[in-house]
């Protein structure tokens, strides 16, 4: 077995010294009735490395990858150019096959990344201070509003109809358990967010409001009132950014007044994965930074006073404060956070600039091109790369037929919130650099043929 | 010079000034690497574009009108700044990682590979159900492996990690006990030994902890916890095998109490890289229990994650695990989400996590599991078992070793800072270590032992590397012991000397800025 290097010598050699005179003798602990006698039943024992290749590769093909087809699904997870290098210095041994860096002097390479990470993601997302990353953006965001209790000592939490409906799921399957009290609301097939609907809402049991932005419609919209609507209750406002290329054209969260900021940054040298695994971003006010979950990676110094990182303030976390840390999170998503480390770096300011205004122009002539269908409205009129169609029928089986055809349409509302007829002719259509003209044109040509 | 805003030096190379032994603070293939933010600029980049299409924009007042401070760096300058990094890195590819209920063992190749076809990499999660069947069948097949190995009766793939995994688990309980109106159950007992996820993870999700103490042996207290079993309980946290590197030989009759008191019965999976093959969790009673795939089935950790912590089930919790779930119908792969649900999952807790779990972990697992097979798991847990066995025996005349009376460990060994002299601890131990070339062993944990050092060599450690750590580990032991002050001072030959702790938490600095100038400081 090509993983395993002791020999059959090696194990009697190292039995002798153990003074065991099989390996049953070192489980001994293990009650007679709960022993296996023999590999488990029903299961194929080991394969060489091509079989495992052949078999692994035919379950791969019968997928449809979104490089091979028009695509234009989006709702969370946008598919970018990775520039080839950022899966090069992600495969990196030393980077790839390092543990968290509990030893600092022999881990530098991972917390200067975790550290330059940090930062990018602060002046990103407009923020004093972030983390070195979450799991994903839905926990990030539920995470948000728990610190938001801790800090208001309130327990109710305000959800705009906008906030992505996995993250809003993911919020009540939790507060289910620990007892927030959630106000939630349906996306309304309108070109405004439901924001003055939100300020409206914000008492004194307010904890926070939520607000994603873009939203799960692609919409944008200036979020300073809201801003200070919250601080005038002593609410929180808590900004979720899923397409973190969008910030490269637009208005940070942070500058409008956000004091959390939670995102997901699988969009930047991630990939698409099929969900998982992404990077979740968390950013917040100096001042809350002390109540932020999540690992933190500090500048110091070492005996010889030459600059080095260490991870800090870890009397918030688990492995220390037990049941009274801020959260339960252990691990985060380092090497994807180096990912999209890499690719912001590749990109620098100038670079995602340009990319994020590559995504809107683009996306902007999509919307126009596919406005001109028959039985085609545009709902979204200032949107960033990702916008929302209402199309004359239901939109589901749109987006079935066209993905028996090879085209990927987008992701329809309709799979998002299967018990809101009054949304299921909505499609969210999302253009990145990777979409071509003619891939637009296809769309069109098919919708035409659909909606016929 | 300039300094930056906490007033030390940073190690950006400045012209025509000594910086410790060389020039440049270099030496030969260790090189020094500066913060992005001192060496890139906002006016480079290492990508190029195409010419922007043309159409207009709807932004609408919302332009981004200020810097955000990105700096940039051509190709061959971040391709080289990464690489300067890494190589400040220990890691499993450069030699022993003996992290103590971390679980460090080699990581393949194939499985990277594996993952990165296109068919598995870039595939949209919200892909129509039709065109993704062959990622939803790896997502079965997987599952179908942990299920058989446990010896539980399904699975929930969508925990993003191990304390995710847990959080699972306590939720699918206390959606069990909430459906038979048992709401009073609020109390987990968590053994002292337990991971510190596992009070973390029942507090985040609303229970009430209690400890429930270790024996002298390193094993639960089953008198305490039998004891402690009533009308308040909804069930008990436990490690097996535990965080001392023991198996808790009573756990059918934990289970069986803590079932007989109404409670369920949760397991810390961490270390069922020690059984896998050997023994199956759900002979011994348990209800939930998460696997870390990143752990037992080495997909690559990356310096501190992606994790990934699928949760298996008895039968008694299955109607209470969360969605989305993948099951097959007939010859098709579907994917129940909350609207989808049908009687068998009407009674889901509900959705975790955005979209289907880790898939990327998902497709390294498998191949990783189809490369060992069932025979080959089984030795997993043997050489394992035996390899931490063997360091225990050649380690145990210089080191305390608190439970080596008790008999075997499992896939790892403890030992603890007793009989070393005053001003000599386990951090030191750790730190001349990595002088010797080795990444030090878990420290200061578990807590049940004073100075505890957990040493996990896994499996994939052949017996000349394990002779060689041994004989590494016993020389700094015997300085130790022998009051070498150089024990006090290392690590020598490191990237950094000992880092400062306090003061980084003291005073934190957690994200660069501008430095102030030096002259303007004085």
């Amino acid at each position: 077995m090509r993983y395993l290097p002791l020999t059959q010598t090696d194990r009697e050699a190292m039995l002798g010294v153990i003074g065991a005179k099989s390996v049953d003798d070192l489980f001994v602990d293990v009650p007679e009735a709960a022993r296996l006698d023999g590999p488990v039943h029903g299961l194929p024992n080991h394969a060489s490395e091509l079989a495992v290749e052949r078999h692994m590769s035919a379950l791969a093909r019968k997928n449809l990858a979104a490089g091979d087809v028009p695509f234009f699904l989006g709702a969370g997870a946008y598919r970018h150019h990775v520039p080839a290098s950022v899966d090069h210095i992600i495969q990196r041994g030393e980077f790839l096959t390092a543990y968290t860096p509990y030893q600092p002097e022999i881990a530098q390479g991972t917390l200067q990344v975790m550290f330059e990470f940090q930062t990018q993601v602060a002046r990103l997302l407009g923020c004093d201070v972030a983390n070195a990353s979450m799991y994903d953006g839905s926990t990030a965001c539920w995470e948000a509003i728990v610190m938001a209790r801790r800090v208001t000592r309130r327990g109710k939490a305000i959800l705009s109809g906008g906030l992505h409906p996995h993250y809003v799921s993911v919020a009540n399957t939790m507060a289910k358990f620990t007892g927030d009290q959630l106000v939630t609301a349906l996306p309304t097939l309108s070109p405004e967010p439901d924001t003055l609907d939100l300020i409206n809402q914000i008492d004194d049991a307010t904890s926070c409001v939520v607000v994603q932005y873009p939203d799960i419609l692609g919409r944008i919209e200036d979020m300073s009132a809201l801003a200070e609507a919250c601080h005038a209750k002593k609410a929180l406002l808590i900004a979720v950014v899923t397409e973190p290329v969008a910030l490269g054209a637009i208005r940070s969260p942070g500058e409008m007044g956000a004091d959390i900021v939670v995102g997901e940054g699988q969009s930047l040298g991630v990939g698409l994965q099929f969900g998982g695994p992404y990077v979740g971003l968390f950013a917040c006010s100096e001042k809350l930074v002390r109540q932020m979950p999540g690992r933190l990676c500090g500048e110091t110094v070492d005996a010889e006073g030459k600059r080095g990182f260490v991870l800090t303030l870890s009397t918030r976390e688990q492995h220390i404060r037990r049941e009274k840390a801020t959260s339960n999170i252990c691990t985060s998503s380092v090497l994807c956070a180096l990912a999209m480390s890499a690719h912001m770096t590749l990109l620098g300011e100038m670079g995602l600039r340009q990319l994020a205004e590559i995504n809107h122009v683009s996306a902007s002539a999509a919307a126009d091109r596919l406005a001109e269908v028959d039985g085609v409205e545009l709902v979204t009129d200032r949107f960033f790369n990702e916008f929302t169609i209402r199309l004359s029928k239901e939109a589901r089986p749109v987006v079935r037929a066209l993905a028996d055809k090879g085209i990927l349409a987008g992701v329809s509302l309709g799979r998002l919130y299967p018990d809101a007829p009054e949304l299921a002719n909505g499609l969210i259509v999302a253009v990145t650099e990777t979409t071509t003209e003619e891939d637009v044109e296809t769309l069109a040509s098919a919708l035409e043929e659909a909606l016929a | 010079m300039s300094i930056n805003q906490s007033g030390w030096r940073p190690t950006t190379p400045q012209a025509g000034e000594s910086n410790g032994d060389t020039f440049t603070g270099n030496r030969a293939l260790m090189l020094e690497e500066a913060l992005i933010f001192e060496i890139g600029s906002t006016q480079t980049t290492g990508v190029d574009f195409g010419e922007a299409p043309s159409g207009k924009s709807r932004l609408d007042g919302l332009e981004r009108t200020n810097t955000i401070g990105l700096p940039g760096l051509s190709e061959p300058e971040a391709v080289r700044h990464y690489t300067r990094l890494s190589r400040q890195n220990y890691a499993i590819d450069l030699g022993l990682f003996p992290l103590g209920s971390c679980t460090m063992k080699h990581n393949p190749r194939l499985n990277e590979r594996m993952a990165r076809l296109p068919g598995f990499a870039d595939l949209h999660p919200l892909t129509p159900v039709d065109s993704c069947q062959g990622a939803f069948e790896v997502i079965h097949q997987l599952a179908h492996w942990l299920v058989t190995l446990t010896g539980m009766h399904s699975v929930a793939m969508s925990p993003k990690a191990g304390a995710h995994g847990e959080l699972c688990g306590v939720l699918a309980i206390r959606a069990a006990l909430d459906a038979k109106s048992e709401e009073s159950r609020k109390v987990l007992l968590v053994p002292e030994s337990a991971h510190g996820t596992n009070p973390a993870t029942a507090a985040f999700a609303g229970f009430t902890v209690e400890d429930i103490p270790a024996t002298e042996a390193g094993r639960v207290n089953l008198r305490a916890l039998k004891e402690r079993l009533g009308p308040d309980v909804a069930g008990v946290m436990i490690t097996n095998p535990n965080t001392c590197g023991l198996f808790e030989p009573d756990m059918r009759e934990i289970s069986d109490a803590v079932h007989a008191a109404g409670g369920y019965v949760y397991c810390d999976g961490a270390n069922f890289n020690a059984i896998v093959g050997r023994v199956r969790p759900g002979d011994l009673g348990i209800d939930a229990m998460h696997i870390n795939l990143h752990k037992t089935f080495s997909t690559p950790h990356g310096g501190g994650g992606p994790g990934s912590g699928p949760v298996v089930f008895s039968e008694a919790l299955t109607p209470y695990a969360p969605l989305p779930f993948v099951e097959k119908q007939g010859e098709q792969f579907v994917l129940v989400e909350e609207e989808t649900a049908g009687e068998h999952h009407a009674s889901s807790f509900g959705r975790m996590v955005a979209f289907h779990g880790q898939m990327g972990m998902f497709t390294r697992a498998l191949t990783y599991i189809l490369s060992h097979g069932a025979d080959g798991l089984r030795q997993v847990a043997e050489d394992s078992v035996l390899n931490a066995n063997y360091i225990l025996r050649s380690m145990e005349d210089v080191l305390d070793a608190p439970f080596a009376k008790s008999g075997p460990c499992m896939h790892e060994a403890i030992f603890s800072d007793k009989g070393l002299p005053e001003g000599i601890s386990t951090i030191d131990i750790a730190k001349g270590l990595i002088d010797e070339g080795f990444h030090p062993m878990t420290v200061y944990f578990p807590l049940v032992v004073h100075g505890a050092m957990l040493v996990e060599p896994t499996e994939t450690e052949s017996k000349a590397t394990l002779d060689q750590f041994i004989g590494a580990f016993r020389s700094v032991a015997a300085r130790a012991r022998n009051g070498d002050p150089t024990v006090k001072t290392a690590p020598h030959h490191a990237p950094r000397r000992r880092l400062d702790e306090t003061l980084a938490a003291r005073k934190p600095v957690l994200v660069w800025k501008e430095p102030i100038r030096a002259e303007a400081a004085e």
